[in-house]
């Protein structure tokens, strides 16, 4: 097991190394921050005492070397609008975000296992036709649209919920509502096919024949082998999930990660960019991780002998 | 699944029937079966007439290309006139004239000619990245799983790092550094979407790569480059051009949300996703400053995701039949390749 481990986290860490690295590069591709950080008219000696201070004056490696060491400890430098530490900006960011992604991601896989079983098992029912229509629908409506939609019809026109905000739970259901579509559309399809498979295999003619009845069919014998290729691709939604949070929050004026990204790039606030990135590159790094786990737990062909599930 | 595929002329011939015409013989019954199929098969565009739906959606998407070609040489001047007594017209009253049918903003423009403005602009960003990210990825997914070994490890290892990222993430960081022109917006779109092309064209390659028939071209001494060209890509092809199809919706929808974001395109020039973002604020007053682009985003993908479902089944010969077949409906389901491409 912790052979297998230790090379999913090798193997993950690649990308991880890739944007830390990148994020450096693009750091040093903006131009002297002299420039940027001060003001019109800084002197050059104003200019040259920032360059110093900052270590830019410094050889490219030690650079580089002082950049990761600040890495290690979390310190991106302070937010030009606030002088407040970047790191803990984004770290106040983080939950929010993270509270939305999880609750979505929830909602989509329960709701996605209840449709798609119900459609695997009545073919042309209206489960399987409410699959493909939420389907079609993920793939083809913008989700900055269906939150204007949204806000249009619930919150301007019948007034039932609010534009913006995160004060009371009214004001989660329309993030959510914008954010579910896209994995429950994908999940649904997936857990169809998957099901739909399943419930063709032999050891379910045998399960039928014992006289169990479609319910403890689909909870204990197909949906136990259909879980496997939907963790897997729930795993990668999570990772899609941040593109969708990034618009959501911006356009629900929610306080996570997302917003504050957009923030700092519309008012060229480059420490805390670089912290909200990093972070969530280290996020998505231990999500692969889990669904590594998860993985191994689920399916006895990858899990190696010794560990019981 | 290999045996069909393997014509008799190119099984290796014993040293005595090389010149004889012997090889002849053999040939001609799959010849004649494949007159013969020729002659059932209908055409492509006959095939496509047949199905309701997707004659619908090809028509929406060529009338999406033919507004985006010769909409601006029409419209253009009409997109930018402003006109004050005509500001914040709701759409559909005949009496302020056709121009504004479908209302107007703030300053008196007309939102159908904005649209028609704003589908060229959208055409253009779509079609270059999708046509970029096709041809780099298929031809080095293709090169990656011909050549198996070291060269295909280090293409997925690449394909895994770009993929294992947040693909907006990365346009919004790249986008800061360098400006949101038209050219940069296309080339980040293209980077992210090549390790779908990567994946799915090595791993067709490399099925490909074993079968018989590159094995006797190989016999005969052609070079890997010409056997990619002349007998891997040939078959990958429809394969890689469904999915471009696919990709055209998601690279649509990737540039509105960065427009829309306002790291995307920027003004003057306008796309949908842009007059989406700038109708936002009118939302309470004027609705359709943000519904009906939203809309043109909606029915240009559904129609490119029918046409795609479609051109999936009539590319494959195995399923070719169904379409044949008088058909009440053809259930656009969405294929599980888009899975991948969720990031």
């Amino acid at each position: 097991m912790l052979t297998y481990l230790r090379k999913r986290i090798l193997s993950s860490a690649l990308p991880l190394v890739v944007v830390i690295v990148g994020v450096f590069a693009l750091a040093r591709l903006t131009g002297n921050p002299a420039t940027l950080y001060l003001p019109l008219n800084a002197t050059e000696q104003m200019r040259a005492d920032f360059t110093a201070r900052m270590g830019l004056d410094q050889p490219l490696l030690v650079q580089m070397a002082d950049y990761f060491g600040g890495v290690l400890k979390l310190d991106f430098g302070e937010s030009l609008r606030t002088g407040e530490s970047a790191a803990a900006m984004a770290l106040r960011a983080f939950p929010a975000t993270l509270q939305l992604a999880a609750t979505t991601m929830v909602l989509a896989i329960i709701l996605a296992v209840i449709v798609g079983c119900w459609a695997a098992l009545k073919p042309n029912g209206v489960a399987d036709r409410i699959s493909s229509f939420v389907s079609m629908a993920a793939a083809s409506i913008p989700d900055f649209w269906l939150a204007i939609v949204g806000i249009w019809i619930f919150a301007i026109t019948l007034g039932w919920l609010p534009t913006s905000g995160v004060n009371g739970s009214e004001a989660w259901v329309l993030p959510i509502a914008t954010l579910l579509l896209r994995p429950f559309g994908v999940l649904v399809q997936i857990v169809r096919g998957a099901m739909v498979s399943a419930l063709s295999e032999p050891y379910i003619k045998l399960a039928r024949s014992k006289g169990a009845g479609d319910v403890r069919i689909v909870t204990h014998h197909a949906l136990r082998n259909a879980a496997a290729p939907a963790l897997t691709v729930a795993g990668d939604l999570t990772v899609g999930l941040v593109n969708g949070a990034v618009v959501v929050e911006t356009i629900f004026g929610w306080p996570g990660i997302g917003k504050l990204m957009i923030d700092s790039i519309l008012q060229r606030d480059f420490a805390v960019l670089q912290a909200a990135v990093l972070l969530t590159a280290v996020a998505i790094f231990v999500l692969n991780i889990l669904i590594d786990l998860g993985y191994a737990l689920l399916d006895a062909r990858v899990r190696p002998a010794t560990v019981k599930a | 699944m290999a045996t069909p595929l393997v014509q008799p002329g190119h099984q290796p011939p014993t040293s005595d029937a090389l010149p004889e015409p012997a090889a002849v013989p053999p040939l001609e019954p799959p010849a004649a079966e494949a007159a013969e199929a020729a002659d059932k098969r209908p055409g492509l565009f006959r095939l496509l007439l047949r199905d309701k739906f997707a004659t619908a959606a090809a028509a929406v998407l060529l009338l999406v290309g033919l507004t985006a070609v010769f909409g601006p040489a029409l419209m253009g001047d009409l997109a930018t006139k402003q006109n004050l007594l005509f500001a914040n017209k709701a759409p559909f009253n005949p009496a302020n004239g056709w121009e504004y049918f479908l209302g107007s903003d703030s300053l008196g423009r007309s939102v159908l000619a904005r649209l028609v403005i704003a589908t060229r602009t959208t055409v253009a960003v779509a079609l270059p990245a999708v046509a970029i990210a096709l041809v780099v990825g298929s031809l080095w997914g293709v090169w990656a799983g011909y050549h198996r070994g070291w060269r295909e490890t280090v293409s997925m290892r690449v394909a895994d790092v770009i993929m294992s990222f947040p693909s907006l993430l990365l346009a919004v960081v790249v986008l800061y550094v360098f400006n949101p022109s038209i050219a940069n917006i296309v080339l980040i779109l293209a980077l992210t979407r090549i390790p779908i092309y990567l994946r799915t064209a090595r791993a067709e390659s490399a099925e490909l790569q074993s079968r018989t028939f590159v094995d006797a071209a190989r016999t005969f001494g052609a070079k890997p480059n010409a056997i990619i060209g002349r007998h891997v890509v040939p078959i990958v092809l429809p394969t890689l051009l469904t999915l471009a199809t696919l990709e055209f919706c998601y690279v649509m929808l990737a540039e509105s949300s960065l427009s829309f974001l306002g790291i995307g395109i920027q003004p003057p020039d306008v796309s949908w996703g842009l007059m989406v973002s700038q109708g936002r604020q009118y939302l309470q007053t004027a609705w359709w400053l943000s519904i009906f682009p939203g809309l043109a985003i909606v029915v240009t993908t559904i129609a490119a995701n029918m046409l795609a479902a479609w051109l999936r089944i009539a590319t494959d010969p195995a399923q070719r039949w169904r379409l044949a077949l008088p058909r009440k409906r053809l259930i656009a389901r969405i294929p599980a390749k888009t899975v991948e491409g969720d990031k």
